[in-house]
């Protein structure tokens, strides 16, 4: 029997603003090839999407046919979801579920209307998220009334609410997969409205799939999960997408790179007075923050405050080869999140050859034995291993070499195995019943 | 009766836009400058300002036979500039030159700060502006403007040293008091040094609010402009305008062609004032008193201070990594470094790292590469950290 899945994500690669995408592909790619089939629903595909093994659908594309009794009627919904939005951040997704459901099936009386929506997706993570996200949710609907599949798939809260809906229209087992969550993102001042439909999210989910046992504790936790449909499943790192190229480099300097969002979460500034530290011992080196976020501005006048600006740079947000291009111009690769359910982007590092640093508060460090792990607020043990790996280059060898040989163990196609299996439990639940 | 004296200088301002430089492209590419933005605003501005201005200047001085007079304030770097992109400029100004009635003053190469760090490097950019002067137009200049008109009792000392008789600047009202910027002063360590001082609210009358329709003195005409000059007291009236007030900043359609068209006639008929070159004001005028002024000031909006350049932590560090490498720079004789040196030390590469601009909205007066501070200094040190290795490689290599 061949699973089908419904996935709901909301990036791809290469429109990425994380590690979402990344992982998203490379459990696809996973799964396909566990002969597993994925139809994959997120908003506003381009066309240039990586289409060897998912069918994607283009959430934008999908028309959703209401079809309403009265001019009135129709009136009332799209005021509804207005309101919705005024009021309160978004709108009950339960409540929101039942309205699309009583628009659909409400097709019997006399005097009907069809209005043809095409909703314009931006795709991006922006003001109009939790329009977005119930906008997409009344997609999702449409979209599982219209196509066969066995399990409903949604990754992260952004698409939790559309997984929620395909459920209580087709009554599909629903999975939710935590990539992270709202305490990673924000510490302890949450979004309420975000949390709220996080746990909304778990509580309907079947099955919730964490990425590492760090993130299964919050959700168990914090969300009040009950544990025993809470199953980690760890990230891991595709081989065949991550080809090295060589680069000639135009600095003699060693480069010590964070590549990453610039945001709380990552932990940007325990990397600067890292690198200030260093920077008073080990004049030899160049430290590099590769990407974009809230928090660079704050960052960049730091650097200049510090003086370190001549041996402290910044490249803005890094896509495709230019992320290989920083790995192969690096010499130790630094994550000090502060909080990381998982991050793929060690991995990426090491199978670039980078001998890795990371927090031990990130999900990755329970896969990992040869990469150096510190507190993401030891300072002076983040720059004691900076050193380190700077200045003996025995040490820096060895965790290169074994940090590869480590990393190439773990594959997609162990994590679709698990999904998998998740599946088929659910499969067996559902037809019992 | 002893005539007052009306002192035009234009000063012409060329932003040098560097390119996106890239982390990646350091020790790689020295190509700092973004040749297409910086060719096209020059040849746009040339187009409906300098050349058109350069030939109303050119006809008014014939037509006033040798009574209208004006005074350049152009870097070598502008010249050069020029030479590059619009060379039917360079004739132009020959041309001017050739008249007479036009002083060009003395300048900084690109329009630098050094005078806030070292006087040689003052000194050696304030020779080199010099030379290219004397190339052009066959005489050295004896009047002074430092970048954006900075001043202070030590600069002062300093180019008087340099053998300049004059330095203009911008009376900042801190420094002022009750004092008026239309006689001539000294500088208060170097009395030889005498101190000209733009009058800021005239200059302001035509570069800022000619064209301004708010303005209750809208429409500016050039009989309106004389009664002013008649009502001021004093010896002499400075005017600092900036060129692209003709034609750029105000448009042609604003009228502002036909108001220098008109301003020398109405000048020299119902006005006491006769127009000079200041090193002919400084002959004419006597001076009144020293004027001391122990900080800089400068010519920069409200403040007239160095905020606007070394204001924050961004620029305050950019600036010394700036200056860490001159003397290693200095001691080598590879022209493409010198002049990336130079090019780097433009002021303008710190005002647009300026943080202040925030608030008050004075981003929009330059054409501002940058989005924001931020990404001015990334871009900046990039570049100086590119600089940096080939001053260290050309060390390396001369010791060898």
């Amino acid at each position: 029997m061949k699973t089908k899945v419904l996935m709901f994500g909301w990036e791809f690669p290469p429109h990425i603003a994380g590690g979402l995408g990344t992982a998203c592909l490379g459990l696809t790619r996973g799964l396909a090839k566990r002969d597993v089939e994925v139809l994959f629903v997120m908003p506003k595909a381009s066309g240039d999407e990586d289409q060897s093994s998912v069918k994607i659908i283009n959430a934008s594309d999908v028309e959703s046919e209401y079809e309403y009794s009265d001019v009135e009627q129709c009136w009332r919904n799209i005021d509804f979801i207005q309101i919705g939005s005024n009021i309160r951040p978004y709108m009950d997704p339960e409540r929101f579920e039942q309205e699309v459901k009583l628009a659909i099936l409400e097709t019997t009386k006399e005097n009907k209307i069809t209005f043809k929506n095409k909703y314009p997706f931006s795709g991006k993570y922006g003001a109009n998220l939790m329009e977005e996200v119930k906008r997409y949710a009344i997609v999702a609907a449409t979209i599982a009334s219209q196509n066969e599949f066995d399990v409903i798939h949604a990754h992260d809260w952004l698409t939790y609410a559309a997984g929620i809906a395909a459920k209580k229209k087709t009554g599909k087992p629903l999975v939710v997969h935590v990539h992270a969550t709202e305490f990673d993102r924000s510490g302890d001042n949450v979004n309420e409205a975000v949390y709220n439909l996080e746990r909304e999210g778990m509580m309907e989910a079947d099955v919730v799939v964490t990425v590492s046992n760090l993130t299964r504790d919050i959700v168990v936790n914090r969300y009040h999960i009950d544990p025993s449909k809470v199953i980690t499943v760890h990230n891991a790192v595709d081989f065949k997408s991550f080809k090295n190229i060589n680069i000639e480099r135009g600095i003699k300097e060693k480069i010590v790179t964070f590549l990453g969002r610039i945001t709380y979460q990552k932990g940007p500034e325990y990397f600067i007075e890292a690198a200030n530290k260093v920077l008073k011992h080990y004049p030899n080196v160049r430290f590099v923050m590769a990407g974009s976020g809230d928090l660079m501005n704050r960052s960049v006048m730091r650097i200049a405050k510090l003086r370190i600006g001549s041996k402290f740079h910044f490249t803005g947000f890094l896509t495709g080869d230019d992320v290989k291009k920083m790995f192969a111009y690096s010499d130790v690769y630094v994550m000090p999140s502060v909080s990381e359910p998982f991050g793929i982007s060690p991995l990426e590092a090491m199978q670039s050859g980078v001998p890795t640093i990371i927090s031990k508060q990130s999900g990755v460090a329970e896969v990992l034995s040869h990469a150096i792990k510190v507190d993401f607020w030891d300072v002076d043990a983040l720059a004691d291993a900076i050193y380190a790996l700077l200045a003996y280059p025995g040490l820096s060898e060895f965790v290169a070499k074994k940090g590869f040989d480590e990393v190439n163990t773990l594959k997609w196609e162990n994590a679709a195995t698990k999904l998998k299996e998740i599946y088929q439990t659910l499969q067996k639940t559902t037809l019992t019943k | 009766m002893n005539n007052k004296t009306l002192c035009l200088y234009f000063q012409i301002h060329l932003p040098i836009y560097l390119r996106r430089y890239h982390f990646f492209d350091i020790g790689k590419n020295s190509d700092y400058y973004d040749d297409f933005a910086n060719s096209n605003y020059i040849r746009r501005v040339a187009k409906d300002c300098y050349m058109p201005a350069n030939n109303l200047l050119l006809s008014l001085i014939s037509q006033y036979d040798g009574k209208f007079k004006v005074s350049f304030s152009i870097s070598a770097f502008v010249f050069e500039q020029f030479e590059k992109y619009a060379p039917e400029l360079i004739d132009s100004f020959k041309q001017l030159a050739q008249t007479g009635c036009v002083e060009f003053v003395g300048m900084t190469y690109s329009g630098s700060l050094a005078c806030l760090v070292d006087e040689n490097e003052f000194c050696n950019q304030v020779k080199k502006h010099d030379c290219t002067i004397e190339r052009l137009f066959g005489k050295r200049p004896v009047t002074f403007v430092n970048t954006e008109q900075i001043y202070s009792d030590e600069i002062g000392e300093m180019v008087a040293n340099m053998g300049y008789k004059a330095i203009l600047t911008e009376g900042a009202r801190h420094v002022m008091g009750w004092k008026s910027p239309n006689y001539i002063y000294t500088n208060s360590i170097n009395p030889e040094l005498k101190l000209l001082l733009s009058n800021s609210r005239l200059s302001e009358d035509i570069s800022c609010r000619f064209s301004d329709q708010e303005w209750d003195q809208w429409p500016l005409t050039a009989d309106k402009y004389a009664s002013w000059l008649n009502d001021s007291e004093g010896d002499i009236v400075n005017l600092f305008i900036n060129y692209e007030t003709i034609g750029e900043n105000h448009k042609a359609e604003s009228g502002i062609f036909e108001f220098f068209a008109t301003l020398p006639n109405e000048v020299l008929q119902s006005t006491n004032f006769e127009f000079r070159t200041p090193c002919e004001a400084i002959e004419k005028h006597g001076v009144v008193a020293p004027l001391h002024v122990p900080y800089p000031i400068s010519g920069a909006d409200e403040e007239c201070d160095l905020t606007a350049w070394l204001g924050n932590d961004l620029q305050n560090a950019a600036f010394e990594e700036l200056y860490k490498i001159k003397d290693k720079v200095n001691s080598l004789d590879d022209k493409d470094i010198l002049r990336d040196y130079d090019c780097l030390q433009s002021s303008d590469n710190f005002y647009y790292m300026c943080t202040k601009l925030f608030s008050d909205g004075l981003g929009n007066k330059r054409n501002m590469p940058y989005d924001t501070p931020y990404e001015a200094f990334i871009n900046y040190m990039n570049a100086i950290s590119d600089l940096v290795l080939r001053v260290e490689n050309a060390v390396e290599n001369k010791n060898i």
